[in-house]
């Protein structure tokens, strides 16, 4: 059975990468995960330089979800190269770098010093984070900003460039277009939902930050409908995510169009759910007679007549 | 090494309206533990809670030849997830996955140790008390909690030849008041004894209890509890203010992989997060 996948350049093992996020730098799992064994891990995102990220509170628990402000705490580019990506490539990881700016040149000056590094499959470009003030999701809510910013950054690198989108926008699959046309290599949808949670008896915010990032179940059916809509807009793979939990979950997000998905939420509870969700799916595979997972990709049958609608 | 385990439940003890003791069979993270560390938690397979969340390691299992055969939990409840846990049936299995984090760093002889704790802040508290009779070194045990129906396990302390110390705020068992109270009398007293103090409870506790023990130049150790995402030092969720001087800048380091167990003199009180 052939469970790899192809995103630009980058060959996946299989169609399961770690959510940047909610994996650390990889290297956190290391002793009870074969890192080996995933499609890829996109690690933490990075700046040039080391960030504290909110104080917290920085999690909060909502129905079949969670909210989340950590505001991008991390070591820096440099740190990562010389601390991180030595042990990620020994394990033989295959490494998504989830990368960050405050400006474009920052993004710019960040991919170009992974280009030169030994060990990094693709640049995720993170033009959607909720919980920062300057770079982020403003970038990522207009299509000129996306096309600026991918533009930009494919200048410096060769690597498979893979913008990560926002959900907080009314038209994603108009975003997912300006990515393409700029030159990336692949989308990844969506990051969290912006969101708030308040405690009645303080009257405060529960978070923090104020407001965070909506991930978990909650959203699998809002993401799987922005996947479905790029998948009709354009033509580059899509790297579908937003509260998998199950293998089942996995496929719908691939008959949708997605062909490679990431799990973020679900890693917290169930560390252990790559092979769990890698057997489930050979499991359907071998049920539905389909030789190669790339063959499930984007296969959802429309029939008009039941009244179905984009509207 | 964490393990990721259902551990099948041997028994669900009722100490209180609120209080319980679960026994639970898992004998491969039972043999890696060390006192102060802890298991995340998920009671339920479905989706409420979603998120597994950190208990200490309450007593280490064995059989009669002493080879590990699991561990237990005290719980409270007061939320949805502690609810379920109450309410625990023999032969349910219990998401477990553990041990994890930094413990607690037990001293010799002729060292003493003091270990200060609030309501369910006790948990991991017998364990460090066994290291502590292992090595031979003097124990004390200050106590607090609402009432005298709130006191648990005071024999077990006993058996461990630790010394009680008993604190209630209504005064029906032991001192009427906080617990703060007499350790602040006995660290006057104490400078023969020279204690390392250990504190686990209510957040204004363990900072009131680490104000005490830097008055008196004693080393303190406190065991945080950080909202947690995964215990696995993955999501940054369940950062600690700290810093290495009282002039350094302040780092927000994961309690989950840094802790639970911090040296309270490097945590930034003011900053720290109000338990949810």
């Amino acid at each position: 059975m052939d469970l790899s996948v192809e995103i630009g350049s980058l060959r996946l093992r299989n169609p399961l990468i770690a959510a940047s996020g909610c994996f650390g730098y990889g290297v956190e799992y290391a002793d009870m995960v074969d890192l080996a064994t995933l499609g890829g891990i996109a690690v933490k995102g990075l700046f040039l330089a080391e960030r504290e990220g909110h104080d917290p509170p920085r999690i909060v628990e909502t129905p079949a979800g969670m909210l989340n402000a950590i505001g991008l705490q991390g070591i820096g580019v440099h740190r990562f190269v010389d601390e991180k990506l030595p042990e990620l490539r020994a394990r033989n990881a295959t490494v998504i770098v989830n990368v960050c700016g405050s400006t474009i040149d920052e993004y710019v000056e960040v991919s170009r010093v992974l280009s030169d590094a030994e060990g990094v499959g693709a640049i995720e470009l993170n033009i959607s984070c909720p919980n920062i003030k300057a770079g982020g999701m403003t970038f990522g809510c207009s299509a000129t900003g996306t096309r600026d910013v991918v533009q930009a950054v494919r200048r410096v690198t060769t690597l498979p460039l893979i913008p990560k989108l926002t959900p907080n926008v009314t038209d994603v699959a108009g975003i997912a277009v300006a990515a393409e046309e700029a030159g990336a290599d692949a989308v990844s949808l969506v990051n969290t939902f912006l969101a708030m949670a308040i405690d009645v008896e303080t009257r405060r915010p529960k978070l923090s930050n104020g407001v965070g990032g909506l991930s978990g179940p909650a959203i699998r059916p809002i993401a799987v409908r922005m996947v479905h809509e790029c998948r009709q807009a354009v033509q580059i793979p899509i790297v579908g995510m937003g509260g998998i939990m199950t293998a089942t979950d996995v496929l719908e997000f691939m008959i949708a169009g997605a062909t490679a998905v990431q799990v973020g939420t679900a890693n917290f509870i169930d560390p252990t759910i790559w092979p769990k969700l890698l057997a489930s799916l050979e499991e359907y595979l071998g049920r539905h007679e389909v030789a190669r997972v790339r063959d499930v990709i984007g296969t959802l049958e429309l029939t008009e007549h039941k009244g179905w609608s984009n509207s | 090494m964490p393990v990721d385990l259902d551990a099948r439940v041997v028994s669900n003890v009722r100490l209180s309206a609120d209080y319980n003791v679960v026994h639970l069979e898992a004998p491969s993270l039972a043999a890696d533990a060390e006192p102060g560390q802890f298991v995340m938690v998920k009671p339920t397979f479905g989706l409420r809670p979603l998120l597994r969340r950190p208990f200490s390691i309450f007593e280490l299992l064995t059989d009669a030849g002493g080879t590990p055969t699991g561990f237990s939990l005290l719980n409270k409840r007061i939320g949805v997830g502690t609810e379920l846990l109450y309410r625990v049936e023999i032969d349910q299995r219990i998401g477990c996955l553990g041990p994890l984090g930094a413990g607690f760093a037990a001293v010799d002889p002729p060292e003493t140790a003091w270990m200060v704790a609030g309501g369910v802040g006790l948990a991991p508290f017998l364990t460090l008390a066994s290291e502590l009779k292992r090595r031979g070194t003097p124990a004390r045990l200050f106590y607090g909690s609402r009432s005298a129906g709130d006191l648990f396990y005071l024999d077990a302390f006993t058996r461990l030849d630790v010394r009680l110390v008993l604190t209630t705020e209504d005064g029906s068992q032991g001192e009427a008041g906080l617990v703060t109270t007499p350790l602040a009398r006995e660290l006057e007293r104490a400078e023969a004894t020279r204690p390392t103090v250990y504190a686990c409870g209510p957040t204004p506790m363990m900072r009131a209890v680490a104000a005490l023990a830097a008055t008196h130049d004693r080393p303190c150790q406190v065991s945080l509890e950080p909202v947690m995402g995964c215990g696995m030092g993955g999501c940054y969720s369940c950062v600690v203010p700290t810093r290495a001087t009282p002039d350094a800048a302040v780092h927000l380091v994961r309690g989950c992989i840094d802790g639970p167990v911090f040296d309270a003199q490097r945590v930034v009180w003011d900053r720290l997060a109000p338990v949810a």
